[in-house]
């Protein structure tokens, strides 16, 4: 893609990312040259289904990919300072990437109660986070920890920093969790789903206290979910993946009012809706996700595409081709640009 | 009109919390508390609310998994007769069984992996009596044509299939022995939003083509609005709010209902998110509220809602409401587009 112009530079940018994972029936190629940007203060939501590679790419930014996966091409630029690192060459285990991880790039897993101890207590793990990467004492380490509890909304927050991840109820958990991300003010965000192991009601409070906290602190998120209500209400820039490449992104109203890609178009529709009418038929997407070894050629949507162009489709796989500054579309409906085969 | 399918009366089911060495009953975990619901035939009813809301428990026990603590299940017989469910034995349950069935949430773990399809979908037959081989592979051929699979795949083992495959396969196996209740737990809530859809639609189809009668629990409300004829709404082990669908996605009388569909995310960036977020954490069955349960976390609750417990009142014709002010709240979902 030709460079942006804007008025900021990008925190974070990903550029041609690849990420396969070797095993014994093949290889995987999980992360397919996936393309993004996500500016200071941004909340950019990536959305796809089980196995579009969406949580492989935050793990590759995190530099969590365990073997049999590996980074096999592409660069993730983060910027600190003047020159941004290119992370994909810093060691996973090495002093720098651990100096990041936490301190300037934190996570929210998907779900808490497998993120958090169970033999140590919440605020124990966060004043360990807290300490390992400021230099500051205990005392004031646990201070601040009760007061990130009051921030996330934890009532009674001195006597919950004592409690253990498994006597808090699933939305308190993932507010601790939350503190913890967000205890050392981290200037990017990854949320890997965080709201989809949590009733509805819960989901509509967490929300709105990550709205609230990202306007505070302008930190910049990445929100990883397959809910289109999720994201719609999340997102100010929208990434959608299939298959580990990348389908089309824009603004959230172009993704949800002028959706440009048959999969993000067929995915709008077949989704039943609150004011939808009772027992109609959905429009639906023909067929099933491929498994990941049985990975179509060409265009990954191809054999479900309904709007397919004949052998071309099958053939060539479709560039991101940008068509404006913040928009950009892989479809031969839209360019005729294909990878170099 | 003829009796219903189920006649569901005051049931209870009461799980008891035991403590110490000796095992004491310190309480109870009222999960299911004085429920009562009918379903006609031919009906789809949704029974939605939140983990820990009693939806499944009820379900269960309708299945007769569990035993209920109290109450009675009325099923009509094919002949017009009506049974209790509740009080029967597992050797009186046995031929009822084949008239009741379940199709699960989880597409992985409710298929034998060791079994094939043709296995794990004849089983049902074979139990109830189909002894020949031959025309148990008849009939699941027709199964399998029926959820849209091809009579081929019978000889092939569930990992061969995608998640929302399994789930046809699921429901093969519910339809194996002919049905006419079926209760369907969460069955889309663990596929992938493009073939959500279509398990979606294979249930509304097989619904009208073999005159099915649904129990759908769920905890997604729009799938529920998209497939059920009417919702009965829980929290807390009790139904707060029963009635067709129409009528409460277009207003509905409970406070805790309207924050339920408030709490929907909306898929439309232009329909701003609802700031009037509901508080607050669903309390523990096993000592819920004074009043009305839903009290601490309701917007509109006054004096009274912390004293009194309200019944379940008819606002309505056929739409009921467990508030003492159903009648007069105007009560917003948050969903206009």
């Amino acid at each position: 893609m030709p460079p942006i112009p804007t008025v900021t530079d990008p925190l974070l940018r990903v550029r041609d990312l690849r990420v396969s994972f070797r095993l014994d029936e093949g290889t995987v190629r999980a992360v397919d040259g996936v393309s993004f940007d996500v500016f200071p203060g941004q909340v950019v939501g990536i959305v796809g289904e089980s196995g579009c590679g969406k949580s492989v790419t935050m793990r590759a930014v995190l530099q969590l990919i365990d073997p049999p996966g590996r980074i096999t091409g592409g660069e993730i630029l983060y910027r600190r300072g003047a020159t941004p690192i290119d992370l994909t060459r810093l060691s996973p285990r090495g002093r720098l990437m651990r100096d990041l991880r936490g301190a300037e790039i934190a996570l929210i897993p998907q779900e808490p109660m497998a993120a958090f101890s169970p033999v140590h207590t919440v605020g124990a793990q966060i004043i360990e986070a807290i300490m390992l990467h400021e230099r500051v004492g205990r005392d004031e380490a646990r201070a601040r920890t009760v007061e990130l509890f009051r921030d996330v909304g934890i009532s009674m927050a001195e006597s919950r920093i004592d409690a253990y991840s498994w006597q808090l109820s699933g939305g308190l958990r993932q507010r601790a969790m939350i503190a913890m991300a967000l205890s050392c003010k981290p200037r990017l965000l990854i949320a890997d789903e965080p709201t989809t192991a949590i009733d509805v009601t819960t989901q509509a409070q967490i929300l709105a206290l990550l709205r609230e906290l990202q306007r505070k602190y302008d930190t910049a998120i990445i929100f990883i979910t397959h809910d289109l209500g999720v994201i719609a209400q999340m997102a100010n820039y929208v990434v959608v993946m299939y298959l580990g490449r990348i389908m089309e992104e824009g603004p959230v109203d172009e993704i949800f009012h002028a959706p440009l890609h048959p999969y993000t178009r067929a995915l709008l529709r077949s989704i039943p809706s609150l004011n939808s009418e009772t027992r109609t038929v959905l429009p639906v997407i023909a067929g099933a996700l491929p498994h990941p070894f049985n990975r179509p050629p060409g265009c990954p949507f191809h054999p479900r595409c309904g709007d397919i162009l004949g052998d071309r489709c099958a053939t060539a796989v479709p560039a991101l081709h940008a068509l404006g500054p913040r928009r950009a579309v892989s479809c031969f409906l839209h360019s005729e640009l294909a990878e170099p085969a | 009109m003829t009796a219903p399918l189920l006649d569901v009366r005051g049931l209870k089911k009461h799980f008891p919390i035991a403590k110490g060495l000796f095992h004491r009953v310190t309480g109870h975990v009222r999960a299911v508390d004085d429920v009562s619901f009918t379903v006609q035939e031919g009906e789809a009813l949704g029974l939605v609310g939140e983990s820990g809301c009693g939806k499944t428990t009820t379900a269960r026990c309708i299945l007769r998994a569990i035993d209920p603590t109290e109450g009675s299940i009325l099923y009509r017989m094919r002949d017009d007769s009506v049974v209790d469910l509740a009080p029967m034995s597992v050797g009186e349950l046995g031929p009822l069984r084949k008239e009741i069935q379940m199709i699960f949430q989880d597409p992985f773990g409710s298929l034998n992996p060791r079994m094939t399809l043709f296995d794990n979908v004849g089983e049902p037959l074979l139990v109830n009596g189909m002894r020949r081989r031959r025309e148990r592979m008849d009939r699941v051929a027709e199964l399998l044509r029926l959820v849209g699979l091809r009579p081929e795949f019978m000889h092939r083992f569930p990992h061969a299939f995608s998640g929302g495959q399994r789930q046809r396969i699921g429901i093969a196996r519910a339809l194996a022995t002919g049905p006419r209740l079926v209760v369907a737990d969460e069955p889309v809530s663990a596929l992938d939003v493009s073939v959500q859809a279509q398990v979606l639609n294979l249930l509304l189809e097989l619904q009208s083509r073999l005159r099915l009668t649904f129990l759908f629990v769920a905890h997604d409300l729009s799938v529920v609005r998209h497939i059920c004829d009417r919702v009965a709404v829980m929290y807390v082990g009790q139904l707060v709010e029963l009635a067709p669908t129409d009528a409460v996605f277009r207003r509905p009388r409970h406070p805790y209902t309207a924050a339920l569909m408030r709490a929907v995310p909306v898929p439309d960036p232009r329909v701003p998110g609802s700031d009037a977020i509901l508080k607050g954490e669903v309390p523990s069955p096993a000592s819920p509220p004074s009043g009305c349960y839903f009290h601490p976390r309701c917007m509109f609750a006054e004096e009274r809602c912390r004293q009194d417990a309200p019944l379940l009142q008819e606002v309505t014709p056929g739409h009921f409401a467990r508030c003492h002010f159903a009648g007069e709240l105007q009560l917003g979902t948050g969903q206009a587009a």
